[in-house]
């Protein structure tokens, strides 16, 4: 793809979120991920990973702290921003889902041309009318993930792997300056999981945008990230190359040490 | 073998597939207060007899049916299908932003609470006496009817309608929120879709019903064939009552083979 956009730079700064108050699920979190390549969050059952990256596209509000985005010379603070202005905000950061989340009753094609709603009008959107380069955009994308020849199928007719490749292919729709994916390859077979890794390294790399993933197999993270981040009860307890990750902090991460016989 | 017996003797009588003492008191105060009202109400096996020897006389003189009247027939039909399409089109219709208003998962509770406040109004009254208290608003004839059977869709429909969106997937619509759609664009890509097809059953299973009730309608003067019916049995017509009973019947099964045929070939 060649109409790539600008790339966005993450800055998160002393975030902390709450779901009761008092018991706080992250605990002043400082991250910075910018220019290409991908980041893997990894980290137990219930330390705040996903809650990480729901923040970062406000499906979750934080309770504290800020989230710098710098996209085409604008800083936005994503935990401040409210209305329209955070629905303009969410049209830079794709979102890749571990149900992929598709509408289950619209085509693969309709799934795709969803990617594009915070570009639409509601009067547009009644009416269908999506721009011609938007189903150009579609088709292109539909290759790149290899279902050319699904774009009339209903989404509830595609196996695990082709609905997590549509998720992937409406998140590129957005044309996003940052990609999230929560928990990509939990719902997914070993093979499929790693193509699908490779598909959101790849697609990071050609389009020059900072990827975060959550994922629980550490070996695939370390095969396929350019950078991991560990996570243990609410803090960061890692940060850097797949390669300085050792047995010692996986211990810190997950405790005990039995599992990585 | 004594320790499997003290076990077994210690542990609590096990509570499986009985009633509770509250159930029990509930099913005899239910069948007590039937005994009570069929004492009231004077239901003697004697006067369910000459019921049964009256209604065979009655059912006797509505044969043959009279088949002189097709005009005044025809004119009361065709005003009833009227009635049935325009409510249910009007009322539907309305029924759509209602319902989505009634939607606890989907608008602040407030306006949730005003659309549950109307639905239950508009399902709370009959719809032969909403349609009296339309014919002395807007005078006799099917406006009252339309208005009637409108207001009853509303409450049908709206409620379901509300039900069924409350029902799905929030996954769906957290996937279009997240690319930045307003919320209108995530009505129309991430909610209708899910409930459209329960939508259509709702909306013709309301048609099916407002074809029932518009054939009520008529006999407080709202419109539609009831008048005919009610007049014929005034003047002790019964063979034109029997024509039309059997037209309206005749009419809601074509009715739901119709409709049945048409979501069919629609694919909805």
């Amino acid at each position: 793809m060649n109409t790539t956009a600008p790339a966005g730079s993450l800055h998160i700064q002393g975030l902390v979120k709450e779901y009761r108050p008092g018991v706080p699920v992250l605990k002043s979190i400082d991250l910075k991920i910018d220019g290409t390549g991908l980041t893997s969050i990894i980290g137990p059952s219930g330390t705040g990973k996903s809650t990480l990256i729901r923040c970062i596209n406000r499906l979750v509000d934080p309770t504290a702290g800020a989230i710098w985005l710098d996209v085409g010379g604008q800083r936005l603070d994503m935990a401040q921003l409210e209305g329209a202005a955070l629905r303009h905000s969410r049209r830079h950061i794709g979102m890749v889902f571990q149900e992929y989340n598709l509408v289950e009753r619209l085509t693969v094609m309709e799934n795709l041309l969803t990617g594009r709603l915070g570009y639409l009008s509601a009067w547009k959107a009644w009416r269908r009318k999506f721009a011609p380069e938007d189903f150009e955009r579609a088709y292109q994308l539909l290759d790149v993930v290899g279902l050319g020849s699904f774009a009339n199928q209903r989404a509830d007719a595609l196996s695990g792997g082709q609905r997590q490749r549509v998720g992937i292919a409406r998140a590129l729709m957005q044309q996003p300056a940052l990609l999230l994916a929560d928990e990509p390859t939990s719902s997914l077979d070993p093979k499929t999981s790693v193509e699908i890794i490779q598909l959101l390294g790849d697609q990071g790399r050609e389009r020059g945008i900072p990827v975060i993933v959550n994922i629980h197999d550490v070996e695939l993270a370390r095969r396929h990230s350019d950078r991991i981040v560990g996570m243990t009860g609410g803090h960061v307890v890692y940060d850097g190359p797949p390669a300085g990750l050792t047995d010692d902090h996986l211990q810190t991460i997950y405790g005990g040490q039995a599992w990585m016989q | 073998m004594d320790a499997v017996n003290a076990r077994a003797a210690a542990r609590p009588a096990s509570t499986a597939f009985a009633w509770s003492g509250k159930q029990k008191l509930a099913l005899v105060a239910l069948l007590a207060y039937t005994v009570y009202v069929i004492a009231q109400i004077d239901l003697s096996p004697a006067r369910l007899l000459s019921g049964l020897h009256q209604g065979a006389r009655f059912l006797s003189r509505m044969f043959p049916p009279d088949l002189a009247k097709m005009d005044v027939l025809w004119e009361g039909i065709r005003e009833t299908l009227q009635i049935a399409v325009l409510a249910t089109v009007g009322g539907v219709a309305l029924s759509l932003p209602v319902g989505l208003m009634a939607a606890r998962n989907m608008v602040p509770r407030w306006v949730c609470a005003i659309a549950r406040g109307l639905i239950a109004v508009c399902r709370a009254v009959h719809p032969v006496i909403t349609a009296i208290m339309f014919v002395k608003a807007v005078g006799f004839g099917p406006l009252a009817g339309i208005l009637a059977l409108t207001v009853a869709t509303i409450g049908f429909v709206g409620k379901l309608f509300a039900d069924a969106i409350e029902e799905i997937s929030h996954k769906q619509i957290e996937a279009v929120r997240a690319t930045g759609a307003s919320f209108g664009n995530v009505v129309l890509f991430g909610v209708l879709p899910q409930v459209m097809s329960r939508f259509v059953g709702f909306a013709t299973y309301q048609l099916d019903s407002n074809l029932r009730n518009s054939t009520m309608v008529g006999i407080v003067g709202a419109g539609g064939i009831g008048g005919a019916l009610f007049s014929a049995f005034l003047r002790f017509e019964y063979g034109f009552v029997c024509t039309i009973l059997a037209t309206v019947i005749a009419i809601i099964v074509v009715g739901e083979l119709v409709v049945n045929a048409t979501r069919k070939a629609l694919d909805v």
